[in-house]
């Protein structure tokens, strides 16, 4: 995998972008918690794909978070890094709040969309399953509610990580608060920005791919996905949480191969 | 000097067992042990005393703003300070304040503080608190990393609506307003003195200094701890080029007058154990939302003081030990002067809010340690700034000269207001 740094037209972003793979191109956008220590799903990805993962302003070191402050920023960011990167139709692939965004891409530009995989993404609230309150969870409460295979999310989100060593929680509590922070601004306090009234608007082939044990966001969330998109495939994916593309990668891929 | 007396009014019942039973004072606690008769007589105790504060001497009397918490009683300190308005006539209505990124549009503020001044005489000091966390972002929903320019928005507007005498159009990315016209005007001109309340970020210096606001460090951990982050601010009014004057600067302090040391520990330490241990019983995830703190604070290592590491090891601590260590300054009349002294010259601060109702301090425990407290200390304190003459007029208020009395409703007057 190789990373570089991408100027976006307009001069207000930075962003870096991991690059790793061969074949159809792929543009992933990633969830609230960014990629992952050693991210094995996009590797996974990368057996499969030409994946572009871009890591927006607020994580890694992409910078211009300053200027993101509601959902169209967002959305235009996401056309802006595939203008940027030079893609043409690409597989367009999001998880969670990078499925919020991806939703959004192919909602408010249906003709420039044409293939969509929405892993367990944000944007909707359903009063009979409120999703629970990311941003005031601690640290050690994430792997209960992101994970089916809880010991494995604490290693995976744990990996090399000493909260006892002041120094290192400083940086994780900046590296939080640039990430949150900026997730914060679609997501905070209800993950909700309209898109259930744009949702009809997408033409995209969509695979909509959910763990089965989804604490986060519950599977009833695909079940309105699945109904509202004209040309959409519901995967729902046994033993496997939020993070689905951690606990499931392969089934994940072969869901989103299956776009064609 | 200038003794502000502040009650938090925090609710006086919470369970013994609260801490084992809830995670949190705030955001989440039940109001289900909200008893709202009870309420009717814990908010007229609070007021009265208040207003009591006020006969004592004191220079204001203060309020302040949370929402879904049993910690302070107040979402709307407004409210309060209308009442106050009409049942004291000198001391200043310290407001500290209205949270300014909530309120929708803001120019409420405006107008709310504007009546507030009228009403009083001129009395009024305008407070504008970003909010805790707890309050603005978790009980109010804003978004955190957009909360500060959001206020900044806020304040913009309301001081222009202070100023301007025409009406104008705010085109604003939070408020879009085509005609701003604050009717009333404050009396003081051209605004109340304002209180700004800050945790330790260079922002919040910044801000104060550019608009001669005053700065107030509102901690619970004593001023022996707040010792670095004041000398922060000193340290950037003198590379701003500031004057030093100490009435730039106030400090929050909870104090417990006896008559000895020991009639304090006696009449108080419940009460002060009951404030750190189910008061500020906060849930951590709860205490700074990501993104409402800016990077720029977190790298200077200013947490807030809400997080469990200011206060777990608080909560356990032996009444002597939170003498010695003055987290909270308590004792006889000579006792209590001593370390107000070192306090004020140590911090250099010309403001005290005087947190003399502490938890679920009694009526009449509050009162004696309240007139304890102006009558044998705060006489002894009133000299510590002779080179500024003990006052400077661009930090407190400017009432009327002439002030409307308020008459008392002639059926209160004859049967003291029972049917």
């Amino acid at each position: 995998m190789a990373n570089r740094m991408l100027e976006l037209k307009g001069g207000g972003f930075a962003v870096e972008v991991v690059e790793a793979g061969k074949g159809e191109p792929l543009l992933y956008l990633h969830g609230a918690g960014g990629h992952m220590p050693k991210d094995r799903f996009l590797s996974a990805l990368a057996g499969r794909f030409r994946v572009y993962a871009p890591l927006l302003p607020g994580y890694g070191n992409s910078t211009g978070e300053e200027n993101l402050r509601d959902m169209l920023d967002f959305t235009l960011l996401g056309f802006d890094i595939m203008d940027a990167l030079e893609l043409d139709k690409p597989i367009v692939v999001g998880h969670s709040m990078g499925g919020m965004i991806a939703a959004e891409m192919a909602a408010i530009a249906p003709n420039d969309i044409d293939r969509l995989a929405l892993i367990a993404p944000a944007g909707l609230w359903l009063d009979d399953y409120p999703i629970p309150d990311l941003f005031s969870k601690m640290p050690f409460e994430l792997p209960e509610l992101l994970f089916h295979d809880v010991e494995l999310g604490k290693e995976l989100m744990t990996a090399g990580l000493d909260f006892g060593d002041p120094e290192f929680l400083k940086s994780f509590l900046v590296i939080n608060a640039r990430r949150l922070g900026t997730a914060g601004k679609i997501l905070f306090p209800i993950a909700e920005r309209g898109l259930s009234q744009r949702l009809y608007r997408i033409k995209a082939r969509t695979a909509v791919i959910w763990g089965d044990d989804d604490r986060l966001i519950a599977p009833a969330y695909a079940d309105v996905f699945d109904d509202a998109i004209a040309d959409a495939e519901l995967t729902l994916l046994a033993d496997a949480g939020h993070l689905v593309t951690h606990e499931r990668p392969d089934a994940v891929i072969e869901a989103i191969a299956a776009l064609g | 000097m200038k003794f502000t007396w502040f009650n938090l009014m925090p609710w006086p019942d919470l369970p013994d067992d609260f801490r084992e039973q809830h995670r949190s004072v705030w955001v989440d606690i039940p109001s289900s042990l909200y008893d709202p008769a009870r309420g009717h007589e814990v908010y007229h105790t609070y007021l009265d005393q208040l207003e009591y504060a006020e006969t004592l001497g004191f220079d204001g009397i203060g309020v302040n703003e949370h929402h879904a918490n049993a910690y302070g009683l107040m979402p709307s300190p407004n409210i309060m300070a209308a009442t106050l308005s009409r049942r004291t006539s000198r001391a200043a209505l310290v407001v500290l304040g209205d949270s300014i990124a909530l309120y929708n549009p803001p120019v409420r503020v405006a107008e709310e503080f504007a009546m507030l001044d009228v009403i009083s005489g001129g009395r009024l000091v305008a407070g504008f608190p970003v909010g805790t966390s707890m309050d603005t972002n978790y009980a109010y929903g804003q978004i955190p990393a957009l909360t500060r320019e959001k206020y900044d928005e806020a304040h913009r507007l309301i001081r222009r609506a202070w100023v301007e005498t025409e009406p104008f159009a705010f085109n604003g990315r939070y408020t879009k307003l085509r005609y701003v016209n604050c009717w009333p005007k404050p009396i003081q001109k051209p605004a109340p003195p304002i209180f700004i309340p800050g945790g330790g970020s260079l922002e919040t210096y910044d801000f104060c200094l550019d608009n001669d606001y005053v700065y107030c460090y509102l901690s619970f951990t004593g001023y022996k701890r707040a010792k670095v982050l004041m000398d922060g601010y000193w340290k950037r009014v003198e590379e701003r080029g500031k004057d030093m004057s100490p009435f730039r600067a106030g400090f929050a302090q909870t104090i417990c007058v006896g008559e000895t040391d020991a009639e304090a520990e006696e009449l108080y330490a419940e009460h002060v154990n009951y404030f750190y241990n189910r008061c500020l019983h906060v849930y951590p995830g709860f205490a700074d939302a990501p993104g409402y703190r800016t990077i720029k604070t977190i790298q200077s290592g200013a947490l807030s003081q809400y997080a469990p590491k200011a206060f777990g090891e608080v909560a356990t601590l032996p009444w002597k030990q939170l003498c010695d260590d003055r987290y909270i300054i308590a004792g006889s009349p000579d006792t209590v002067v001593e370390q107000m002294r070192e306090l004020i010259t140590g911090l250099r601060v010309g403001n005290i809010f005087c947190l003399l109702h502490v938890g679920n301090m009694p009526d009449e425990k509050t009162r004696h340690s309240s007139r304890l407290f102006a009558e044998k200390v705060m006489p002894r304190l009133r000299d510590m700034w002779p080179e500024w003459k003990n006052h400077d007029e661009r930090f407190w208020i400017h009432p009327l000269e002439q002030r409307q009395p308020v008459t008392q409703p002639p059926s209160l007057a004859a049967n003291g207001g029972s049917d």
